[in-house]
């Protein structure tokens, strides 16, 4: 094993200011989760503007970097060697041979770049490079200086032990999540809806979401499909609150009263309504969803417009300008494709009409909505009043168990 | 407390077939291959299973082959056949609607030089003889035709068909699917005529991942699995020795209890396909009703006693299914083995349900501790549901 240690550098903006503890803190604590499930014994801590991350004994490698480059906010991973004995000559002889050992016999210009974050440490950084210059250059017979444009920089840190790195593996970039407020996701089985989460997670957005389950129209499976999908995207966003709303009698008071082709648009301004509801409760600012123009019938300008007009917060909608085929290369890159695409029926697809509405308007679905005045308040209560909350990590999926099972006991 | 009315799908492991398995796990831990003490006692333990299990055939105990289930068995019967007669000839015959295990495993004969027909079935779910007997050619090595059809619970007439079949051809090997059927019904391999039979476990109250393919002595089959010689090198692999074990306890157990808890099923099933007729839009399958539309005793006792499957006008079977889970009855819509991939049973179609019910069909298939209280409280929830969920039907 080459590397016991990773120096983890992020990008600063945004996470200036009063508040840049609880980011780092928060980075810290999504590399622990993360890494959770690659080894026991990884120790994150903030360390002057950067995060140190040693590793356990026996760990693998290429799964490690596989799990931070999913960190949004992480702008490079260094693996780092330690060098603990950081007098002068065993840190030039340790170097040497990280050298020796990383590149070989291999012709490479390089550079030295040091950093003395100790300011006791007795050799100022200048000096350091210099003198370590010289060495690797008479140690090594293929190296040469270039301290323009080389193409190794080797990092010499030295803090209570010396840090070496040359590499640097490219995070994801973006900000940490929780560095931009909460925001409710609208998740449905699909493949749209996951990456939407994954992407407005990106901007350092805390992602909660939402679920609407029409049991027994839609199966426990179709439920746990959703389950698994948020645990898959948590990677990225980090914890998920699901709420999980039985939708049936809401969708059954549509079915009864309502044009049959204004369905799925009238379904969809209560999934916002609910939504909206529950984003309220737990202090999110905005929905997002898996929306892009003209996907669908509910996705057209005209529907898209009936539907956002029940909303008050913000509506996010990142795929928006997304081909479907391009929505399908980034679930396939995040690995949520292979579970969206299971075949278990959502409650949208399940009473579909063959030819719904495409260019709705506003006042003729909010006249076909009055004749469910008198019987929605009610349905619509008990869906707040039962939601099921599960709590999702990478992890872990904690369920407290639901409480319309909950009446059998 | 559930009522679990999918026993045709899996059913629970008795405690008989549960501390079997534990003793197999614990105390006769040892590998049947081995030359120790510990070695000859899980010998033994195969040994003693063989028996057991080919007592309930009056076969002999070097007949039956162990394997992980159905499906291996069905693998293990049909590809081994085949290859092992493919100097006589390279076609094979079977019902039009049997499982999955048989039909899949036939298909894929294809690739290597066979030619595989399926013959026809009628409205009360069994294979037309005549039809299959004509299909009969000079190259023909292998017919394979289901005891009981796990979807309907329809029975086929084994006897005759294998003694017409081989009446036509001696040397064709007859293949009977019996994994609905035993346990149920005392099945003589001998007298019926079957030269290779595929049961499994865990539709006994055995753990899942136990089974066993009977071969009678002379017949041949290539081994599908290949290594240290085992089971006289039909099957190589460590024999599972824990799933043997709790399937010869189960075996036991059914055979035991065979006769009484069949007579009760039969007494439970007429009441319950009389009772269904009470909810709106019923319609039995595969049982052939009086003039009146009942169901007289003496039909039901020509089909399985455990299997019932019963379409329900105006309703999907999936959403039905899960509004019956939402009152603690667990049935399955189809067969439960199909039932994740999107498409309707072949059963079903073959037996000429009427396309608006196809995806309207409900099994309910009983266990010898199923109750008439349980079956009562079934119709009284259907009685219920049928008409509510008939309301919204999909547009």
């Amino acid at each position: 094993m080459i590397y016991r240690a990773f120096l983890i550098k992020y990008s600063e903006i945004g996470i200036k200011g009063k508040n840049r503890y609880v980011f780092e803190d928060a980075l810290c604590a999504r590399i622990r989760e993360n890494l959770s499930r690659v080894a026991e014994g990884f120790e994150a801590v903030r360390e002057q503007g950067r995060i140190f991350l040693s590793c356990p004994e026996d760990y693998d490698y290429d799964r490690t970097v596989r799990e931070l480059k999913k960190i949004f906010g992480i702008w490079a991973i260094c693996p780092v060697r330690v060098i603990e004995d950081n007098s002068f000559d065993s840190l030039t002889q340790a170097t040497g041979d990280y050298v020796e050992e990383i590149y070989g016999d291999k012709e490479i210009t390089f550079k030295v770049e040091a950093r003395r974050a100790d300011k006791r440490y007795p050799i100022e950084s200048p000096k350091i490079c210099s003198d370590m210059g010289d060495y690797l250059l008479k140690r090594f017979k293929n190296l040469k200086v270039d301290v323009h444009d080389p193409e190794v920089r080797i990092h010499v840190e030295i803090r209570n032990n010396a840090y070496v790195y040359s590499e640097t593996i490219p995070g994801p970039g973006g900000m940490p999540v929780g560095a931009n407020g909460k925001a409710m996701l609208l998740l449905s089985g699909g493949i749209d809806s996951p990456v939407a989460g994954y992407m407005i997670a990106k901007r350092g957005v805390t992602v909660d979401a939402v679920y609407f389950h029409a049991p027994p129209y839609t199966s426990e499976r179709a439920l746990q499909k959703v389950v698994d999908l948020a645990q898959l995207i948590s990677a990225y966003t980090g914890p998920i609150r699901l709420h999980v709303v039985n939708f049936t009698d809401i969708q059954l008071d549509i079915i009864e009263k309502c044009p049959r082709d204004e369905l799925t648009i009238i379904m969809r301004r209560y999934m916002m309504r609910l939504a909206e509801h529950f984003a309220r409760e737990c202090g999110s600012l905005g929905l997002v969803t898996g929306e892009s123009i003209g996907q669908v019938a509910s996705q057209t300008m005209q529907s898209l417009a009936v539907t956002n007009a029940v909303c008050e917060m913000p509506v996010y909608r990142p795929l928006i300008a997304f081909d479907k085929q391009d929505i399908i290369d980034i679930s396939e890159k995040i690995g949520t494709y292979e579970t969206s695409i299971e075949p278990y029926e959502d409650c949208c697809t399940i009473f579909v009409a063959k030819h719904p509405v495409t260019k709705p308007l506003l006042h003729v679905i909010e006249k076909s909505e009055r004749k469910l005045e008198g019987t929605v308040e009610e349905h619509v209560a008990k869906a707040i009043e039962n939601v099921r909350i599960i709590n999702v990590t990478s992890s872990r999926i904690y369920d407290k168990g639901t409480p319309y099972a909950a009446k059998e006991e | 407390m559930d009522i679990y009315l999918d026993n045709a799908a899996t059913t629970r492991v008795c405690e008989e077939a549960a501390k079997a398995a534990l003793e197999a796990m614990q105390t006769d831990y040892g590998n049947p291959s081995s030359k120790h003490i510990r070695g000859l006692d899980a010998e033994k333990l195969i040994k003693n299973a063989a028996k057991t299990i080919a007592d309930t055939l009056d076969v002999k105990p070097g007949e039956i082959v162990f394997t992980s289930g159905g499906t291996e068995s069905n693998n293990m019967a049909l590809i081994g056949a085949a290859l092992a007669a493919k100097r006589r000839g390279n076609h094979v015959i079977a019902s039009g609607y049997e499982h999955a295990s048989v039909y899949n495993t036939l298909l894929s004969l294809r690739d290597f030089g066979f030619e595989v027909e399926f013959a026809p079935v009628d409205e009360l779910g069994h294979v037309k003889i005549p039809e299959l007997l004509d299909m009969i050619r000079p190259t023909t090595v292998l017919v394979s035709v289901m005891y009981v059809n796990n979807e309907v619970g329809s029975v086929n007439d084994i006897a005759s068909i294998s003694q017409a079949v081989h009446g036509k051809g001696k040397d064709i090997v007859f293949h009977c699917d019996a994994v609905q059927a035993y346990g149920k019904y005392v099945i003589s391999p001998v007298k019926l005529g079957i030269d290779l039979m595929s049961v499994s476990g865990h539709k006994i109250t055995a753990p899942k991942g136990s089974g066993f393919l009977y071969v009678r002595e002379g017949v041949r089959v290539r081994p599908l699995i290949w290594g240290g010689g085992q089971q006289k090198d039909r099957r190589s692999g460590t024999e599972n020795v824990p799933a043997i074990a709790g399937l010869a306890a189960a075996a036991r157990r059914y055979y035991n209890e065979r006769r009484e808890a069949t007579e009760r099923l039969y007494e439970l099933k007429t009441r319950f396909v009389n009772e269904l007729r009470s909810v709106d839009g019923a319609h039995v399958n595969a049982v052939k009703p009086e003039e009146d539309g009942s169901f007289s005793e003496s039909e039901v006792r020509k089909t399985a006693p455990h299997i019932v499957s019963a379409a329900f006008e105006g309703t999907r079977a999936e959403v039905l299914l899960h509004a019956l889970e939402e009152s603690g009855i667990f049935v399955s819509s189809g067969s439960a083995c199909s039932s994740n991939h999107p498409g309707i049973s072949g059963t079903l179609r073959a037996i000429g349900v009427k396309k608006e019910l196809l995806d309207s069909t409900l099994r309910f298939s009983f266990a010898f501790t199923t109750t008439s209280e349980e079956l009562d409280e079934t119709v009284r929830v259907l009685k219920q549901l049928v008409p509510f969920y008939a309301r919204f039907a999909r547009k």
